[in-house]
C-alpha cells in the first residue's frame, strides 16, 4: 500500500490530519511508508492535482470519493463529516474506509 | 491591525440582501457589532457558520449584530464572488449580515488576516475583542472556550472581556 499525504502550510489543519492518519493506521495495525508532499506553489498544485490541504491518497486514490477534480490550487480543502457537517479535516472514518478498501 | 481600545474604521458595504450597511448605521441600532472577516470557500468558515448563526439568533434581542465581511479576491477564488455569496447565504439561511469588501480596503483597515477573524466592537465602536470565535474549529461539541460569546456577555454587561485577544484560525485572506 502506498499512502501520500499532501499539504500546504497556509492551512493550519495539516498537523491534525497527519495525527489522524497515523491514529487510523495504528488502530488498523497497518505499517506502511507515507510519502509527505509539501505543496508550495500553484504550479506544484497543478502538477500534483492538489485540490486543497490536506489531501490523502491511498494507492493513488483520494480518500474522499467526492474529491474535487476541476480546480487545483493553494487552498484549504473542505470535507464533510458523516453527519453532513463541513470540516477542514477528513474524518477518521473516511480515512479508515479508504485504507480498508485496499487491504 | 486594529488595536484593542481603538475605534473600528467606518465602512459602507453591499450586503447579500441588496442593501448597503455602514458601521455607523449598525452602531446606531445595536449595543455591539461583531465584524467577522469571512468568505464562501474556506472550510474553517463553513465549520463555524452554524455557530455564527446560533450566536446571532441568541444575541439579536440583546442588541448584537454579526457582520460577516468577505474581502477575498474573487478573481483567484471565484467561489467568493458576490453572486456566489448571495447563493450561499440563501442556501444556508444566514441570519447575520454578509457583506462584500471588493476593494479589500476594509480588511486592510481592520488588519484582518484570516477567515474567520472576529473584531468585536462595543456600542461606541471600540474594539473589545479580536481573534477566533471559539477554540475548536472542527467540533462544536468539543469547544471549551467560547471566546466571542464570553466577550459579548462582558461587553453587554458593560465590562471588559476577560480574554481580549486570541489567534485567528482559518484560511488566509486572499489578497489581490
Amino acid at each position: 500500500m502506498k499512502i501520500q499525504f499532501l499539504w500546504w502550510d497556509g492551512c493550519p489543519s495539516h498537523p491534525e490530519a497527519w495525527q489522524r492518519l497515523q491514529g487510523v493506521l495504528a488502530e488498523l495495525g497497518v505499517e506502511t511508508e507515507i510519502e509527505r508532499i509539501k505543496i508550495q506553489t500553484d504550479e506544484q498544485a497543478e502538477q500534483w492535482h492538489f485540490p486543497g490541504s490536506p489531501t490523502i491518497r491511498v494507492d493513488g486514490q483520494d480518500i474522499d470519493p467526492n474529491a474535487p477534480i476541476d480546480a487545483f490550487r493553494l487552498t484549504c480543502r473542505l470535507y464533510f463529516k458523516e453527519d453532513g457537517r463541513p470540516s477542514p479535516l477528513p474524518s477518521a472514518a473516511m480515512i479508515k474506509r479508504a485504507i480498508l478498501k485496499v487491504t | 491591525m486594529l488595536e484593542l481600545g481603538q475605534k473600528g474604521p467606518e465602512f459602507s458595504l453591499p450586503g447579500v440582501d441588496g442593501q448597503t450597511y455602514s458601521l455607523s448605521g449598525l452602531l446606531a441600532e445595536n449595543k455591539a457589532v461583531a465584524v467577522i472577516f469571512s468568505c464562501n470557500h474556506c472550510p474553517y468558515v463553513r465549520a463555524w457558520e452554524g455557530r455564527m448563526m446560533d450566536i446571532q439568533r441568541e444575541y439579536q434581542d440583546k442588541g448584537v449584530v454579526l457582520a460577516a465581511i468577505n474581502s477575498n479576491d474573487a478573481q483567484k477564488y471565484p467561489d467568493d464572488a458576490f453572486p456566489k455569496m448571495q447563493n450561499h447565504a440563501q442556501s444556508e439561511g444566514f441570519n447575520f449580515l454578509y457583506l462584500y469588501d471588493e476593494s479589500q480596503e476594509i480588511a486592510r483597515a481592520y488588519g484582518g488576516t484570516h477567515t474567520p477573524h472576529v473584531f468585536l466592537l462595543d456600542g461606541n465602536g471600540v474594539l473589545r475583542y479580536r481573534g477566533a470565535i471559539d477554540d475548536n474549529y472542527d467540533d462544536p461539541d468539543a469547544v471549551t472556550q467560547t471566546y466571542l460569546r464570553d466577550a459579548l456577555d462582558a461587553v453587554l454587561a458593560g465590562n471588559a472581556p476577560a480574554t481580549t485577544d486570541t489567534r485567528a484560525v482559518g484560511c488566509t485572506i486572499k489578497w489581490k
